[in-house]
């Protein structure tokens, strides 16, 4: 229904969208100090006087954090600055330690790592190019822990282990042009900054997270206000909160009223988006150059290296796969866009070169079985070894197909190897040509009617006779032969 | 034995400690009991660290001392020789609250650079010393725990913000300190004091563990009563750190080396702008007869102009306290230090600054939020900037011709405290010859030249970037051709100001 809505809007309004996602970079240290990043350790242990804003501590630069910003600023074909300067971002709230944040900010003469670059993709069957305003590194906050009861709020806890931890911030121009378009623009983003080794991409997680500028205006009009929309945790809430705040819009001005500007928020439950009841004043955040760090200057060979390191990304993979394993672009699109399924894929096929076979397995009973059991690809204890192996024995004819589908079942839930659990379970399939005859004399003597039917020429009822063998077999008799060794006993 | 000393410069104790004459723990306790029994009445001290201070000098008499002797090898360069730190730089465990009640009773969980320095050089730190709240001031008057009182004349000021080392200093508490100069702070408090104080150039000195209060300002120096113990402190603490990213790159020399009686051909520039309306007479002439003894000893001594010394203070007076104004605030209440009651959060944060900050630290809070404010920041901040720039130029172009400058280190000498404690513009003028030479983050000292109704007067050198070196050469020179430094403060326990002004 939200889908008619937007396309609706489309006729009369234009949807004007712009994303700021900020991505947690796949370092081991955090952006000024030493301190790990390592998500998930008891609070407070993974800080020291840096990170915790200590009178009298200074920050240095992570290198490894510069690289791989530098690396993304690449990938999206942006400018890179050779000098560039951070800048104090001045607030006050109780989960940033200084009551400052480090981050880049755009000044004409300290410019931020890397602006004006693009990435595009396809969608609706048509080239999209979505323009880069900027790419700046800056360092995250702490995480407030509300201790409630009765849903009031008793007291506040800080956990300093996030504080510091590298961030870069992607910002597009207004450039989208449905809820729909930046769900798959974001899903693009995602998929490349998992190929180039940036980010776990997990927004689940919080690892990568996109706020978004919505407007709408009548064609040929200037920029309509626009709302901020924040908390999106996946994917599908971007594309739902924007399609809400899109109708939401729509209906103001239809009934000629005036969008507020304000920053509102996903409630994922009741997908709605609401505004704070605050009052919002607008903030002064007082920029300055940071004066504990000197400016950035990088090394123009610096950058040439890590240009010519950069792996390869999906668009050339997922041309790739369509030449050299000649897969659909459909399918090159599917099995790339997740990489660690992707990179699981040229594994297998060098044990196993049948890349359709093996892609087919891997985008339907694979993807299946992690879709149902709500299991992300890489969290399946499947290896390219194990999964190549089973289609071995599917190929030399040692198990059916029938039979790989339940035996890669049992693989995805046990861990076990194909062989063993065709050794455990008896599962070989029955090609003894004499053995078989015998069970083919039973099913004849046992079915007189369809014998009678398929001998006045019903080829149906032979469908049905194989059938039977099979189930006595359960499943383990080779159907080629079971077919061929009726028909000779029936004609004969 | 005791007076006996704490009369010795740093070298003297070194040279009694290596020969055995004299324990590490001696020399300690008795700068400890001078601490206590003159303490009382300067109020120098805002910690002293007894019981640490004597175990330390255990330590170094034990593990250092006997085995240097025995083995006869080198002995780590300030084995045994105390010193007292600004309570503004980090000390591990040890109480650091930059004089402000919004830090009363914090232990910092680390050292600052310099202290570990310090420490690796076997120095023993005897406490921590008062200054201006957060090195806000020139008098030593704005602290949040009492004023220091000038060793000289018990009713005036010893300068600031370093006062608490200066006067410790001077009063033979400690034979060495560390102070930190933001637009003087260093300078302003050694001459008022009567001793040596160097405020290396911006970057040689690293910041880490410095509490900040203008981070493109502040820089750790040494002050002592003679130039050798300043260079030999220097040399310790001195050299490129990686935790303090703006710390130059740069080898360190031994600044020892420098320290020659020469200076036939040095070319020194002498500012005309400094010699103006509010300059007391007897500085003037002390620091022109200062200028004739370099001129007699074969150094060629000549006017110059730097003609944007007018734009020095009110320069300094948008820059640093813009950068205050975001390093000061995550003074909150939050993490540590003093917290206010309130109900909410906001009122928490408001309550805490308005009763932790004493009104200076306040004032220039203000005046930084404004200067950065959206709509002020081209008019002030970065006007301030671009100014700041010209300022250098000036020196830059002084040091085509020249390889020192002389001037004045502050106005005045001395003055009585609570003169200009209520008149914050009043007060800033105090560092109007120590403010364009931090601007430019050029290294200057402020030796002793002379005494005007029994008050030092202290003479500024003033160099290149990273040139210590002549600096020091120069100052130990005058040193060496002067007695000023010789003279000491009357500090017995009977002291009284009358007795002072004999």
């Amino acid at each position: 229904m939200r889908e008619n809505a937007t396309t609706k809007v489309q006729d009369e309004f234009e949807i004007v969208i712009g994303l700021e996602i900020h991505v947690q970079l796949l370092t081991a240290s955090k952006m000024f100090c030493g301190c790990s990043t390592r998500f998930g350790a008891p609070p407070n242990t993974q800080v020291c006087p840096v990170c915790l804003g200590l009178p009298g501590s200074l920050p240095v630069i992570n290198r490894k954090a510069v690289e791989l910003g530098l690396r993304t600023a690449l990938a999206l074909n942006c400018t890179i600055h050779p000098q560039s300067q951070f800048h104090r971002k001045n607030y006050y709230y109780p989960d940033l330690p200084k009551n400052y944040q480090i981050s880049q900010y755009q000044y004409k003469d300290h410019p931020p790592l890397a602006s004006d670059g693009h990435l595009t993709f396809e969608f609706d069957g048509q080239a999209r190019t979505v323009r880069i305003r900027r790419v700046h590194l800056e360092e995250d906050t702490g995480k407030l822990v509300h201790v409630e009861r009765d849903g009031t709020v008793l007291y506040s806890l800080v956990d300093y282990n996030r504080s510091g931890v590298p961030l870069m911030e992607i910002v597009t121009e207004p450039d989208l042009r449905s809820p729909e378009e930046a769900r798959e623009f974001l899903s693009r983003l995602r998929t490349l900054l998992q190929y180039l080794e940036v980010s776990s991409g997990r927004m689940e997680e919080g690892t990568l997270r996109c706020d978004a500028n919505v407007s709408l205006r009548r064609r040929g009009e200037p920029l309509g206000i626009r709302t901020e929309v924040k908390n999106m945790n996946s994917l599908r809430a971007v594309e739902k909160a924007l399609s809400f705040e899109v109708a939401r819009q729509r209906e103001i001005l239809q009934a000629g009223g005036e969008v507020v500007q304000e920053t509102r928020h996903w409630d994922e439950r009741r997908e709605v988006t609401f505004g704070s009841r605050e009052k919002e004043e607008a903030q002064d955040y007082r920029y300055f150059p940071e004066p504990d760090l000197v400016p950035m200057v990088l090394d123009p060979a610096w950058i040439e290296e890590i240009r010519r390191t950069l792996p390869e990304l999906p668009e050339e993979r997922r041309r790739r796969y369509v030449e050299q394993y000649a897969l659909s672009p459909h399918d090159a699109a599917l099995l790339v866009e997740n990489k660690a399924m992707a990179d699981f894929f040229e594994a297998t096929i060098k044990l196993f070169p049948q890349p359709k076979t093996v892609c087919n397995w891997l985008l339907g009973d694979v993807t299946g079985y992690a879709n149902t059991h709500g299991m992300e690809f890489t969290d399946l204890p499947l290896t390219p070894e194990k999964l190549a192996e089973m289609l071995k024995l599917m190929e030399d004819g040692t198990i059916s197909i029938r039979l790989a589908k339940e035996i890669l079942e049992e693989m995805l839930a046990t861990g076990k190897d194909a062989s063993s659990i065709v050794a455990e379970k008896g599962l070989v399939q029955i090609r003894d040509e004499d053995a078989l005859r015998a069970i083919v004399e039973e099913v004849i003597a046992e079915n007189p009617n369809p014998v009678r039917d398929y001998r006045a020429g019903k080829e149906k009822a032979l469908t049905f006779l194989v059938g039977q063998v099979m189930r006595k077999t359960s499943g383990r008799a080779n159907p080629d032969l079971v077919n061929r060794l009726l028909k000779e006993r029936l004609h004969g | 034995m005791a007076d006996q000393i704490t009369d010795l410069s740093a070298v003297e104790l070194r040279e009694r400690l290596v020969r055995g004459d004299i324990s590490a723990q001696e020399v300690t306790e008795a700068f400890l009991q001078r601490i206590h029994a003159l303490d009382p009445r300067l109020h120098a001290f805002l910690y002293v660290d007894t019981e640490g201070a004597i175990a330390q000098a255990r330590q170094v008499d034990e593990q250092v001392l006997t085995g240097a002797r025995r083995s006869g090898r080198e002995l780590p360069p300030l084995a045994g020789i105390p010193v007292a730190v600004k309570d503004n730089i980090c000390t591990k465990g040890i109480p650091t609250t930059c004089a402000s009640r919004i830090l009363e009773g914090w232990r910092p969980p680390y050292d600052a650079t310099v202290v570990e320095r310090l420490r690796r050089a076997g120095a023993i730190i005897l406490g921590k010393t008062n200054l201006d709240e957060f090195a806000m001031g020139s008098s030593t008057e704005n602290s949040g725990f009492g004023p220091t009182r000038n060793p000289w004349d018990l009713t005036r000021v010893p300068g600031g913000s370093s006062g608490g080392s200066a006067a410790a200093v001077a009063a033979g508490m400690a034979p060495l300190a560390l102070g930190s100069d933001t637009g003087g702070s260093i300078r302003q408090p050694a001459a008022l004091c009567g001793i040596v104080g160097l405020k290396p150039t911006y970057g040689r000195v690293s910041r880490y563990g410095l509490v900040a209060f203008a981070s493109s300002l502040d820089q750790i120096g040494p002050m002592a009563r003679t130039v050798t113990d300043c260079a030999i402190l220097l040399n310790v603490i001195a050299g490129n750190d990686p935790r303090d990213s703006t710390s130059a790159n740069l080898p360190c020399p031994d600044f020892t080396r420098a320290l020659q009686v020469e200076v036939r051909g040095l070319r020194i520039g002498i500012p005309r702008e400094c010699f103006v309306e509010g300059l007391q007479p007897e500085v003037r002439e002390a620091v022109l007869q200062a200028a004739r003894l370099f001129s007699d000893l074969g150094a060629v001594c000549e006017e110059i102009s730097l003609p944007h010394l007018d734009y020095a203070l009110p320069t300094y007076y948008l820059i640093a306290p813009a950068e205050a104004s975001s390093n000061l605030a995550r003074y909150d209440g939050v993490q540590y230090g003093y917290r206010a009651k309130a109900g909410d959060l906001y009122t928490m944060y408001a309550r805490t600054r308005r009763e932790g900050f004493g009104a200076e630290v306040k004032r220039r809070i203000m005046l930084g939020t404004y200067a950065l404010s959206a709509g002020y920041y081209e008019a002030f901040y970065l006007k301030a900037l671009q100014v700041r720039t010209l300022i250098k130029q000036d020196f830059d172009v002084a040091f085509q011709d020249h390889d020192l400058i002389l001037m004045p280190t502050s106005p005045t000498v001395a003055f009585p405290l609570g003169e200009k404690v209520t008149d914050p513009l009043q007060m800033y003028l105090n560092d109007i010859f120590t403010i364009p030479v931090s601007l430019a983050g050029l290294p200057g000292i402020s030796v002793p030249c002379g005494f005007a109704n029994g008050l030092p007067i202290g003479l500024q050198l003033v160099g290149r970037p990273f040139d210590e070196e002549t600096v020091l050469r120069a100052a130990f020179t005058f040193e060496q051709h002067t007695e000023y430094w010789k003279a000491r403060p009357v500090t017995s326990d009977t002291v009284t100001r009358d007795k002072v002004k004999e």
